[in-house]
């Protein structure tokens, strides 16, 4: 860039300033406010919205407006940072078309579906959900009604929600959108060490050597944790940065091993390491021999489809057995992966064989300590699982694990999805602190905390978010309530599940969001909604840090908060209306009560007054309710895990700290779990301890490769993967509603590997349209900019209403976690 | 339904006459919505095309003063990889004289504890996290987002008012 053509711009710049503005420049303009009666803003701390890495965020309030946002320098996570979205949240509230009435679809005064939305009361909408509940009830019971909630709840919502469905509507159907995001992760934590979440935390990443990216995209998805990485990277030049990815992104730019892989073969890759680590005798054998245990599992286990999909036919474990496994030895396991030699892996996968050996180096030698990230590429995977199961595998067999620097961490979409969907346990199977609903101890115990009598909560598995949208289409699941998310354009396969399941007569959906989104747009009743800084929250993110923030603003008048919500519709039901007689007679005192006086004036949740919410803080929920309830649902959530190696601090302590790692044990933080000397719940003399599995021994996983549910063929000839983008957040539904951060990354394209448009006669910008077995949808082709995928795969965000990605994506899902691969289809892309 | 860009402008102008509560349902006969798609969704709206990006080096004004400021060019085959910065060619310390671009913030050389370094911080070194080019387009939904200045300027203004 030259001077000459600097100066040119600056005149410029001021022709075009003055003309954007339309006037002089007033000298009174000019003049500089001083006093500080009207320039003091009111700072505050909280979260950031979006993702899972948890940044701490001040949020400057004048007037009862949010005005300005930036990274909260006090937070160990960030230090001072934000992202380009965190940076902006300041606008996320303000879009012009926030909800603030509830719309029913009506003709004629009546609700129809296919009545046109109409403004109705709060009062008015709770009537109409009541009754369709209870008609629902009536005719199919608790199975018919069904709730779908959110990563993106607080900790309270999703507790509240979680019990009101569970112990009040006896339905078990209840599912987080964390299902499309984490459920692998947890099948594999569960699975490997029979406790949910990570070992180590962010402060491996400035004690490790190596960090090894496996499907994730952290430049982009993980930003602050990003710049985390990068400074390590580059202000300690002996470490080193491996991506893994099916194609070229921006995080490749820091690599100093970029391996674009072949769809699905990650499988591979893993257990050639570990077969490196084994042919060149590394395995650290005493911490094998003390603390890992071998088993070979189940395989063939199908692909989560509908049954009488041809791949379920033809699956021979994809029933109960699919989770199975039988103990082997070392040197079974040894024969096992032996198979899967650099030789063989490089054909399968397209990485050469040195950029493998050179991965594999970073795990086998013993003086590198090693961190592998994953999300998404492993997690939305119809192995995804296993693909947990064998990461592990490679640390286990090395003892690169719970110390600092040595890191499998699996990290989270979603600013709550570890804090909401998976410690509270808003999932179909579970209940909170890993407890799950078909064992009899766990029902038990959730029972008796719940004061509510014994046999409330039904032992069988509900229907999960993929099984939620075909019951719906089957016309099994009737009343539905969707909050904080927006799953019309989040799940797979909308032309075939979604859309019809939404819009089947037999069902009223009832959508609750700040926004008027897709989801909102298929719903019967829409509910406005409060977000954010406009109610008090907990969330919980990535590395076990649980963080707190107050209700800062009022939200706009009109929408309430999820908890609100929640909490005013149980008053609409009395006890007899939703249990059984034999079973209100096991409690009798609770004959005559509502719902809500049983789930949350029960003594417990509403223990603690309102005074105790300081006296200049906002907090529209508890002063509605009359008592603090945030404090009491978070007391009462948290003495399920207090003791389990689950422990919380104490409610309050957390609006005064940036978060808290928990197991948090005599008031500290535990950084790394399972090793002694840092874990307080690990047995004096063991020094590491897998204490989640009865015998302190996680377990080493012999698991193949499988190939995908559908790849390229002839005439479906690309792979299609799908995921997000920076400056979008999920759907797009607060961030494109931002004008610089729509303006950023205005539209969806489809990118595309330049040769792969020529062959097909397509230049850059021409339209096209993805076409699959399930449907299309149209966009633009792109040959450059971010994105560089090979040849034979094209990649499109979801983000993009306008653009619905997911009408082309299929359901296939990991049989044992039940989550989608979104990453995993075959298109083909064809001019219009 | 069909909603063109007329006709949301229309809702818009509409939106802002009536300022009520509901005005965001202005057609009530309208079942679409989602305002970020304006049609059904069994429906497909022909993609606008790939929009230019805004390259007229004018600065815009942030929202707020730690707001990143969005970048006023485009930056393509800008490269910032292990080996290079192309940012840093214009906006770094010691080429600003030359170039004139303005230089990156001091915050910029703060390492994680608040130190500062010679040069700029390795945590910042991928500018593209915080700084985005803005495309050419108008944006997809208003933002009542209310700038701080305007808000101070309103207090200023109305205490004038009450002393007269």
């Amino acid at each position: 860039m030259t001077i000459n053509r600097r100066a040119f711009i600056k005149a410029n710049a001021v022709a075009a300033a003055a003309t954007v503005a339309g006037v002089s420049v007033p000298a009174s303009a000019s003049n500089l406010i001083t006093s500080s009666d009207v320039t003091k803003l009111k700072w505050d701390k909280a979260p950031c919205r979006f993702c899972g890495t948890g940044c701490s965020v001040n949020v400057g309030v004048m007037d009862g407006k949010v005005v300005a946002t930036h990274g909260d320098i006090k937070s160990p996570v960030n230090r001072g940072l934000n992202c380009i979205k965190g940076y902006f949240l300041s606008k996320i509230m303000y879009g012009k078309d926030r909800l603030t009435t509830p719309l029913l679809r009506m003709k004629n005064g009546q609700f129809d579906k296919n009545g046109e939305f109409t403004p109705i009361s709060w009062d008015e909408a709770f009537d109409i959900m009541a009754e369709k509940t209870k008609a629902t009830l009536k005719e199919k019971g608790p199975e018919g009604i069904g709730m779908f909630g959110s990563g993106q709840w607080t900790v309270f919502e999703g507790y509240a929600a979680s019990k009101l469905m569970k112990a009040g509507f006896r339905s078990n159907n209840i599912d987080p959108n964390a299902r499309h995001c984490m459920a692998s992760a947890v099948g594999g934590f569960m699975r490997t060490f029979g406790i949910d979440e990570p070992m180590g935390c962010y402060d491996d990443i400035e004690e490790t050597d190596a960090m090894v990216l496996w499907g994730s995209n952290m430049a982009e998805m993980h930003p602050i944790l990003w710049t985390r990485i990068t400074d390590r990277r580059l202000s300690a030049p002996h470490v080193k940065v491996a991506v893994l990815s099916t194609f070229t992104h921006r995080s490749c730019d820091l690599a100093d091993n970029a391996m674009i892989f072949t769809p699905q073969t990650d499988l591979a890759i893993l257990n050639f390491i570990a077969n490196y680590i084994i042919q060149t005798d590394r395995v650290n054998k005493d911490f094998v021999n003390k603390h890992t245990n071998f088993r070979l599992g189940v395989t063939d286990i199908g692909y989560g489809l509908r049954p009488e999909h041809p791949l379920e036919q033809k699956a021979k474990n994809n029933d109960k057995r699919a989770g199975g496994s039988t103990p082997i030895n070392f040197e079974e396991y040894a024969k096992f992966v032996s198979t899967y030699t650099a030789e063989y892996v490089s054909e399968l996968s397209g990485v050469s064989i040195a950029k493998l050996n050179a991965l594999a180096e970073l795990y086998a030698d013993p003086k590198i300590k090693v961190c592998s990230f994953w999300t998404m590429g492993f997690n939305q995977h119809t192995r995804g699982v296993w693909a947990n199961n064998l990461v592990y595998n490679i640390h286990l067999l090395t003892g690169k694990i719970s110390t600092p620097g040595n890191s499998p961490f699996s990290l989270t979409g979603q600013p709550s999805a570890c804090g909401t969907a998976r410690e509270v346990g808003t999932f179909s199977h579970r209940l909170p602190a890993d407890m799950v609903v078909n064992n009899d101890k766990h029902r038990e115990l959730s029972e008796k905390l719940w004061k509510i009598p014994y046999g409330t909560i039904p032992p069988k598995p509900g229907y999960h978010a993929v099984l939620q949208n075909r019951k719906l289409k089957d016309g099994e699941l009737n009343f539905y309530w969707v909050q904080c998310n927006n799953n019309m354009q989040a799940a797979a396969n909308m032309n075939e599940e979604g859309f019809p399941g939404y819009r089947n007569p037999k069902n009223f959906i009832v959508v609750s969001d700040p926004y008027p989104t897709v989801t909102a747009q298929a719903a019967d009743l829409i509910l406005p909604t409060a977000m954010w800084v406009e109610k008090e929250g907990v969330y919980g993110n990535a590395e076990r840090r649980t963080q707190a923030w107050y209700q800062m603003v009022e939200a706009p008048e009109g929408a309430k908060s999820d908890l609100w919500q929640l909490v005013e519709f149980s008053k609409r039901f009395k006890i007899e209306e939703v249990w059984p007689k034999e079973l209100l007679d096991k409690n009798p005192s609770y004959k005559g009560k509502t719902m809500y006086e049983v789930l949350y004036k029960n003594g417990q949740v509403d223990r603690f007054s309102i005074n105790q919410v300081p006296s200049d803080r906002l907090n529209d929920e508890a002063r509605h309710f009359g008592f603090y309830i945030q404090k009491g649902l978070f007391e009462e959530y948290a003495s399920f895990g207090r003791g389990k190696a689950h422990d919380l601090a104490d409610y309050d302590r957390y609006h005064q700290e940036r978060g808290l790692r928990w197991p948090v044990v005599d008031g500290k933080e535990t950084l790394w779990r399972f090793k002694e000397g840092y874990d307080p719940y690990v047995a004096p003399g063991s020094d590491f301890q897998f204490y989640g599995k009865k015998d302190g021994r996680a377990i080493i996983f012999a698991l193949p490769y499988e190939p995908a549910a559908e790849s390229p063929d002839e005439e479906y000839d690309f792979w299609l993967s799908t995921g997000r983008v920076l400056e979008h957040w999920h759907s797009g539904s607060m961030t494109q509603r931002v004008p610089e951060l729509y303006k950023a990354v205005p539209d969806a394209v489809v990118y595309m590997h330049p040769d792969d448009a020529k062959e097909r006669g397509m230049r850059r910008g021409d339209l096209v349209k993805l076409v699959s077995r399930r449907g299309e949808v149209q966009t633009r082709v792109e040959t450059r900019g971010r994105n560089k995928p090979p040849r034979g795969l094209v990649f499109m965000p979801w983000f993009d209403a306008s653009r619905l990605v997911n009408k082309v994506t299929l359901d296939a899902t990991d049989p044992l976690s039940k989550e989608t691969d979104f990453k995993k289809c075959a298109v083909k892309v064809v001019k219009v | 339904m069909k909603i063109s860009l007329t006709k949301l402008t229309q809702y818009t102008v509409v939106s802002l006459v009536m300022l009520m509560p509901i005005s965001h349902v202005v057609n009530a006969e309208d079942k679409d919505v989602a305002t970020l798609r304006n049609a059904a969704l069994d429906d497909q709206k022909k993609p606008s095309a790939i929009p230019k990006v805004l390259n007229k080096d004018v600065k815009q004004v942030r929202n707020y003063p730690m707001q990143p400021p969005v970048i006023p060019h485009h930056i393509r085959n800008y490269e910032i990889n292990l080996n290079s910065n192309k940012c840093m060619s214009c906006h770094s310390r010691h080429r600003t004289g030359e170039s004139q671009a303005p230089m990156v913030s001091v915050t910029h050389y703060m390492d994680r504890d608040g130190n500062f370094l010679a040069e700029v911080s390795p945590r910042r070194y991928f500018c593209t996290q915080c700084h985005a080019t803005q495309s050419d387009v108008p944006p997809l939904v208003e933002n009542d987002f209310v700038d701080m200045q305007s808000m101070m300027k309103a207090k200023v203004s109305n205490d004038k008012t009450d002393k007269h």
